[in-house]
């Protein structure tokens, strides 16, 4: 309970979704798009071409703070055509303690977008590992290599178009692995 | 010089003049499968590259074909030195995508084994600083207790390494009067233990000299490199889930946050020391307020999920509606509510991020682990450069790196 108390010690007025939502719609107009909130967390998307300019907002402007990337990732849905591909930003205003996720979407034919790690540094290694998955081209990053697959695997492994090994199939019936099967 | 040794190099080459080394990934100062490429301009680090992925096991991908229930096994292998903190980060997250509301109890016991896993972490964390640093009692000394907390988690979930304990709404079985025994056992003599383990190293000047000024990080270099953690706060910011977001009921409780100021070695070690009293403060403060728990109240260990927890089983043998619950259940046919949920707990190398999103199946559309440890070791070349090779080696281990929640 003394705890709880610390968390607000340093932000003399605590940031609502409402202001962040309002200072970036001040800035950016109607390119901002789709303001959501799901369990509490703040959630917008804008074009491509702006996720540096939004980051770098996020992170300069005085009353937002947002300098602290929590975690960096993409989701792949396969039936939006245009936007299959949307890459995630989780981010994290230490001072006053609030949390946004930033979506960028991208088509997955030309999946590029610039990289964050001029911002920050451990967008390095966060943008690898989406490269490896889901083959996001981060323009401008320093080393952009796979990081956890082997360097010659030739596709990215989790795109649905892969999809894991069937539960229901049927050609790896137990008769195969020497126990009493159907087969 | 390239006279002395015969070889004719082609015209206009130029000698390099700096030894590679590999550190890893089988070696066995390592403590774990992962590769740093040195490059050593005599004993000095001119530059280090680090190679991570050979555990990788695609948890992620994994995830997107089973059922809640058997993605908790998955997280048991990322930090395996402590699991359960992991277990309960994913149900956790789970009961927060299902709107599920535990009892204070379940919370309680929650926070008693997270704070177990915390200091068995820390203690094979800190203890292998000390193996490192060519101090091997420490270690021997300590790993009894961290075998005593081994055994109060095979009280309850019966496993001891990656523990698959507890369920989606609170536990899969009360704590026996044995876990309890064991536990009171664990806060009776470990603090004495713990004393006596830093008056081992912490003003041991062989141990000091190793550690201060090795590998250091400000505080700013630290949040830009995403560290979170004993290793965030080492560098001086007092930033933990636990007090930030608090989950489990941890509101309920009083403890300090240790800091440090150098965000070295030393200051990791000690930061990770004066965790474990903390957590002990914890432990005990949540298990007095187990104990005044009276009449029902005293006997509940989850909450009422049928969806989710499984039925008695002499439920399931005698009542028809509990046997169409436990086979939904343990053949994953339960469909989980859509939706988008990032939830995070202080796991014992920080925060460990579960992004969950939900279309409405039977298993997650897509789930993403925030591994703290694949996120702070990007920053090791920058940590060591500059320093000696012995240097490469304690900050490996004094950033606590658990190959296996690198590489998920």
């Amino acid at each position: 309970m003394e705890s709880s108390k610390k968390i607000n010690r340093a932000g003399s007025m605590s940031l609502t979704n409402e202001t962040i939502r309002t200072r970036i719609t001040e800035k950016f107009g109607d390119q901002v798009t789709n303001f959501e909130e799901s369990y509490g967390m703040l959630s917008f998307e804008a074009p491509k071409e702006l996720n540096l300019k939004v980051l770098q907002y996020l992170y300069d402007s005085e009353e937002l703070r947002f300098q602290f990337l929590t975690d960096l990732t993409a989701v792949h849905f396969p039936d939006q055509a245009g936007r299959e591909l949307a890459v995630v930003y989780h981010l994290h205003n230490l001072v006053d303690n609030v949390r946004i996720r930033f979506k960028i979407f991208t088509d997955i034919k030309t999946p590029e977008i610039f990289t964050a790690t001029q911002l920050y540094s451990s967008a390095n290694w966060m943008e690898r590992e989406t490269f490896d998955f889901f083959g996001v081209n981060f323009v401008g990053h320093p080393n952009l290599r796979r990081i956890l697959n082997v360097d010659e695997m030739n596709y990215f492994p989790l795109l649905k178009q892969y999809p894991l090994e069937d539960q229901t199939r049927i050609d790896k019936d137990d008769a195969m692995f020497g126990r009493k099967g159907t087969l | 010089m390239s006279e002395s040794h015969h070889i004719k190099l082609p015209e206009g080459s130029i000698e390099k003049t700096t030894t590679t080394l590999n550190l890893g990934p089988t070696h066995p100062a390592t403590h774990g499968v992962f590769q740093n490429i040195l490059e050593l301009d005599g004993e000095r680090i001119v530059s280090a590259e680090q190679t991570v992925g050979y555990i990788h096991r695609a948890f992620e991908k994994l995830a997107e074909r089973r059922p809640l229930y058997q993605i908790t096994t998955l997280t048991d292998r990322l930090n395996y030195c402590s699991s359960p903190i992991n277990n309960m980060g994913w149900h956790l997250t789970c009961e927060k995508l299902l709107g599920v509301s535990t009892p204070k109890r379940v919370d309680y016991l929650r926070i008693i084994i997270m704070e177990l896993a915390r200091i068995s972490d820390h203690l094979i964390c800190n203890s292998v600083v000390g193996v490192d640093s060519g101090a091997y009692t420490g270690f021997l000394y300590v790993m009894q207790y961290r075998e005593l907390i081994y055994e109060i988690y095979e009280e309850i979930c019966g496993s001891r390494l990656t523990t698959n304990i507890g369920r989606i709404g609170g536990f899969e079985r009360d704590f026996t009067n044995k876990a309890f025994e064991k536990l009171e056992k664990f806060l009776r003599e470990y603090p004495a233990v713990l004393k006596e383990f830093e008056t081992l190293f912490n003003r041991n000047r062989i141990f000091m000299e190793r550690t201060i000024g090795a590998g250091p990080i400000s505080a700013e270099r630290a949040l830009n490199y995403g560290f979170t953690g004993p290793n965030l706060r080492a560098a001086g910011v007092d930033y933990d889930v636990r007090v930030h977001s608090p989950y489990s009921s941890y509101g309920d409780f009083e403890f300090d946050i240790p800091v440090g100021s150098t965000g070295d070695c030393y200051d990791r070690f000690l930061v990770r020391n004066g965790e474990m009293w903390e957590s002990l403060r914890i432990i005990d403060s949540a298990y007095k307020k187990i104990q005044d728990f009276k009449g029902p109240e005293a006997e509940v260990y989850h909450a009422d999920v049928p969806e989710y927890y499984l039925p008695e089983k002499q439920d399931v043998y005698t009542k028809m509606e509990a046997l169409i619950w436990h086979f939904k259940i343990v053949m994953g046919e339960t469909e989980i509510p859509p939706g988008e949920v990032y939830f995070s707990v202080e796991g014992a190398n920080g925060e460990l991020g579960f992004y969950l999103i939900s279309d409405g199946g039977r298993t997650p559309y897509r789930l993403h682990f925030r591994r703290p440890c694949f996120v702070y070791y990007q920053a090791y070349s920058e940590l060591t450069k500059g320093s000696m090779l012995s240097d490469a080696v304690i900050v490996m281990s004094s950033l606590n790196l658990i190959a296996g929640e690198m590489d998920a």
